[in-house]
């Protein structure tokens, strides 16, 4: 638990937000406001700190460990930050039989970085996700809140000069 | 709070909007008091055209249009999914119909001038297929081969009102379907008019829904409390139906879900969307805040003394969620793991009380089944599977988007007449349905009907449905590692056939893909496939074997070629192809340009070579090639 659990402290911005989460969601001391709370926070966040899962431990009156294990079941939440640029390639079955493959190998190829994961820097993070419902312009990838869509192998060269 | 005669108050009034599209009517005076409106402008604003930059259309046409001065006659609508996703962002214009395809924003101007105000159709930017052969006119959208055998009944607002609208909805004739019930029907009589209909759930099993809804009205709890829950977690990864139901008409979901809790006795309800899918909860939300504004929502429905509320609750991205003990586990706030059944949800749902749980586009099919009868609904479709179903056509096939039609229609139709055939001049390999759970259905099988029990006697399943097309390019073995990737990766870990086995599985065909397969390996897939789907805890792991099940059975000679002969049939995988260029290169160098990894060198008009070290198999020459002289061995 430990490896990807550790202890980081929270800056005071992120500690108001979660605060705030927590009052808007999570203090009708229902459990099922669990998930909801998560959601938020890895949206707000881009991640799930450990600071953050005790602190809704805490108020929501939980154990821990019952969270962590929500919070490592699902994955749309992470245990780390993402990168400046999230690149999620779809490779849902769609975008897959249109040689979506083909593109995240690029990516990986180009930035070093493996799917699920982000670079020593910082910059990217990369993750293949399942079909993002544009499967009209498939294959598809989503940088950040821009979808790209129609994608041949060399754009992704082209879009990482974009990207940097 | 709005009554009944507010509802027909509200419909009257905006009546006309609603004929000026679907009847193609002249506008008369329109809700405002304005009777000068001669135009809308219908912007699709699903996921597909979004992503095609539809919002920056829609105030591009607005500007456009005020710039003129006619802001007061033509009016510009966002709509939901019309279904050709593939030529997004698509602009359609009433009365007369006319369907702009792939707008660009700077044809807009052109369109306000000549169209709006010239009263010319720009012919150039109309999607072809809707032009006349004979004599260039525009032919009326429902004889366009893409819409002429299509049935829009769970869509049937997609496309044809603003979601954000709830005045909209009313006006055709949304929300009486919940005010009959309250007003003419028992609780008992809903129940048997559905299950009279032969409505079956649409989220892949087909379990009767009248059926189910009866379990949960008999069932017994201790507080009086039950539920209904809507699955709109959509798991199939190349699917996109039920989202565009949330996206084109929301209100009909609140509006089916109440006459779901109408008739088993419950007050509460909730909706499972998945986070991914943020328009559809954005639309959703508003629509559930219209509605309770309007009192449709809340402790009196419609002064009717009936009483119901509902609240979105967000999936995180496990798909197994899509499971109904999962999803229900997921809503408590729990990890999504399934419990064994029985007991079903309608007796032991939602926090232990009965629960109703249906896809969305099951439920987008009740209102219709209120108001127009079990008889007509029961007038379409098959024996065993009545009514129509929507598929999110995709993969190889010309007009990848979404379809809806009539049960029993065949594939080859879905696939030739609707969606435009293969593109590039391929040859047609495979379709494959219901998803991680389903299987692929060859060309020998393209004449059979869609329907639950034909699909499933062929080896795959309806699913919920995802249709995806393959051509002669896709490896069968490589698709059916696909779906094994996707069941270890969604696999909850509870119980170890689907935990270890699906694992084992994938293992073979990685190896088999990567050209270091045996001949026995393809007994052990048979033998795993039979352990993991007896012995499995939930229909994940029961159903994970069927694409490799389906795969060998309709094309077990292109297992047996990577296994025996080292060799891919369809060039897919990596490990077996190899780039080559022949006699026919001219020496452009557009190859050399487009390589990424510069593996191609050679002199002018001299034939190029392919360094096989440098070489990443990734495609891009061969799809620059003008004299189709790359090939792949
Ligand atoms: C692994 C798995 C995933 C599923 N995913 C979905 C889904 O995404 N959407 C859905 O409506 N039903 C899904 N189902 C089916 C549900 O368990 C359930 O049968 C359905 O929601 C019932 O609604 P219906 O009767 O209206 O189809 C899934 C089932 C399994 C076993
Ligand atoms: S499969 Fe990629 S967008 Fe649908």
């Amino acid at each position: 638990m430990s490896k990807t659990n550790e202890a980081q402290v929270l800056c005071q911005e992120s500690m108001a937000l979660l605060k705030d989460i927590v009052k808007q969601h999570g203090s009708g001391g229902r459990k099922d406001e669990l998930i909801e709370v998560l959601n938020e926070v890895q949206e707000k966040l881009g991640y799930v700190p450990y600071e953050a899962q005790k602190y809704i431990a805490e108020t929501m009156n939980l154990p821990l460990a019952e969270i962590f294990g929500v919070v490592t079941f699902y994955s749309r939440f992470s245990l780390k930050p993402v990168g400046k640029y999230k690149i999620a390639v779809c490779m849902g079955t769609a975008c897959y039989v249109k040689d979506a493959q083909k593109i995240l190998d690029r990516f990986v190829e180009l930035t070093g970085v493996q799917p699920g994961e982000t670079s020593e820097d910082g910059l990217y993070s990369i993750v293949a996700t399942r079909c993002i419902g544009a499967c009209g312009l498939a294959p598809v990838i989503t940088i950040n809140e821009d979808v790209h869509g129609k994608l041949v192998v060399e754009d992704v060269d082209r879009l990482l000069e974009i990207y940097k | 709070m709005k009554t009944i005669a507010d509802l027909k108050a509200i419909k009257e009034k905006h009546i006309y909007d609603i004929e000026m599209r679907r009847d193609h009517g002249v506008h008369k005076t329109d809700s405002v008091g304005n009777d000068k409106v001669r135009a809308h402008v219908m912007v699709c604003s699903g996921t597909g055209c979004t992503a095609g930059g539809a919002e920056k259309i829609i105030t591009t046409f607005e500007e456009c249009i005020a710039e003129k001065g006619i802001s007061e006659e033509i009016k510009v609508v966002k709509t939901g999914c019309f279904g050709l996703c593939a030529l997004g962002p698509i602009v359609i214009v009433y009365p007369e119909g006319v369907f702009y395809s792939e707008v660009k924003l700077e044809n807009i101007p052109r369109i306000v001038e000549e169209h709006f105000i010239g009263g010319n159709v720009v012919k150039e930017l109309v999607y072809p297929e809707t032009l006349c052969k004979e004599d260039n006119s525009i032919l009326p959208l429902d004889e366009v081969d893409f819409y002429k055998k299509q049935m829009r009944l769970a869509l049937r607002n997609c496309g044809l009102i603003n979601p954000d609208c709830i005045d909209e909805y009313i006006a055709n004739d949304g929300y009486f379907a919940i005010a009959k019930c309250l007003t003419e029907m028992k609780p008992e009589e809903v129940i048997e008019v559905i299950k009279a209909s032969g409505l079956r759930g649409r989220g892949g099993a087909g379990f009767p829904t009248g059926l189910k809804w009866g379990f949960a009205a008999k069932a017994d709890t201790p507080d009086g409390q039950k539920y209904v829950a809507c699955n709109a977690d959509e798991g199939d990864p190349g699917a996109f139906m039920d989202r565009s139901v949330l996206e084109g008409d929301p209100h009909v979901l609140i509006e089916a879900m109440a006459i779901a809790a109408y008739s088993i006795g419950a007050s509460y309800g909730f909706v499972y969307v998945r986070a991914e899918y943020p328009i559809a909860v954005m639309r959703l939300q508003r629509a559930i805040d219209d509605a309770r504004e309007y009192g449709l929502l809340g402790k009196n429905v419609l002064g009717k003394g009936f009483e119901f509320d509902l609240e979105i609750r967000l999936g995180a991205g496990a798909f197994v969620c899509g499971e109904e003990t999962a999803l229900i586990r997921s809503i408590e706030g729990n990890r999504g793991e399934p419990k064994p059944r029985p007991p079903f949800p309608a007796v032991k749902g939602i926090f232990d009380r009965p629960t109703v749980l249906n896809n969305v586009e099951t439920y987008a099919n009740v209102p219709p089944i209120i108001l127009q009868g079990a008889d007509w609904f029961r007038g379409i479709g098959t024996e065993g599977s009545k009514g129509t179903k929507v598929f999110a056509v995709g993969g190889k096939i010309s007009n990848v988007g979404l379809v809806e039609v009539p049960m029993g229609i065949t594939l080859r139709e879905v696939i030739y007449e609707i969606g435009g055939g293969i593109p590039n001049g391929k040859e047609f390999k495979a379709a494959q349905t219901g998803g991680p759970s389903g299987g692929c259905i060859p060309t020998e099988h393209l004449d059979a009907p869609i329907d639950f029990e034909s699909l499933t006697a062929l080896g795959s399943m309806m699913g919920s449905g995802g249709l995806i097309v393959m051509d002669e390019d896709n490896c069968m073995v490589d698709i059916a590692k696909f779906f094994l990737e996707f069941t270890v990766d969604e696999s909850c870990g509870k119980c170890p056939p689907c935990r270890i086995g699906t694992k084992r599985m994938y293992e073979i065909l990685e190896r088999i893909t990567e050209g270091k397969g045996e001949i026995e390996d393809i007994q052990k897939l048979e033998d795993l496939a039979e352990t993991i789907s007896a012995n499995s805890l939930c229909a994940l792991g029961q159903t994970a074997p069927n694409p490799v099940l389906s795969t060998l059975k309709y094309f077990r000679d292109e297992y047996e070629a990577h296994v025996s002969e080292r060799r891919c049939p369809a060039g897919a995988c990596r490990a077996m192809t190899s780039y080559h260029i022949n006699e026919d290169c001219k020496g452009c160098a557009l190859c050399i340009k487009a390589c990424p990894a510069d593996a191609i060198t050679g002199e002018r008009k001299a034939v190029h070579v392919i360094d096989q070290i440098k070489c990443v198999k990734c495609g891009a020459c061969v799809l620059k090639c003008p004299f189709k002289a790359i090939v792949i061995k």
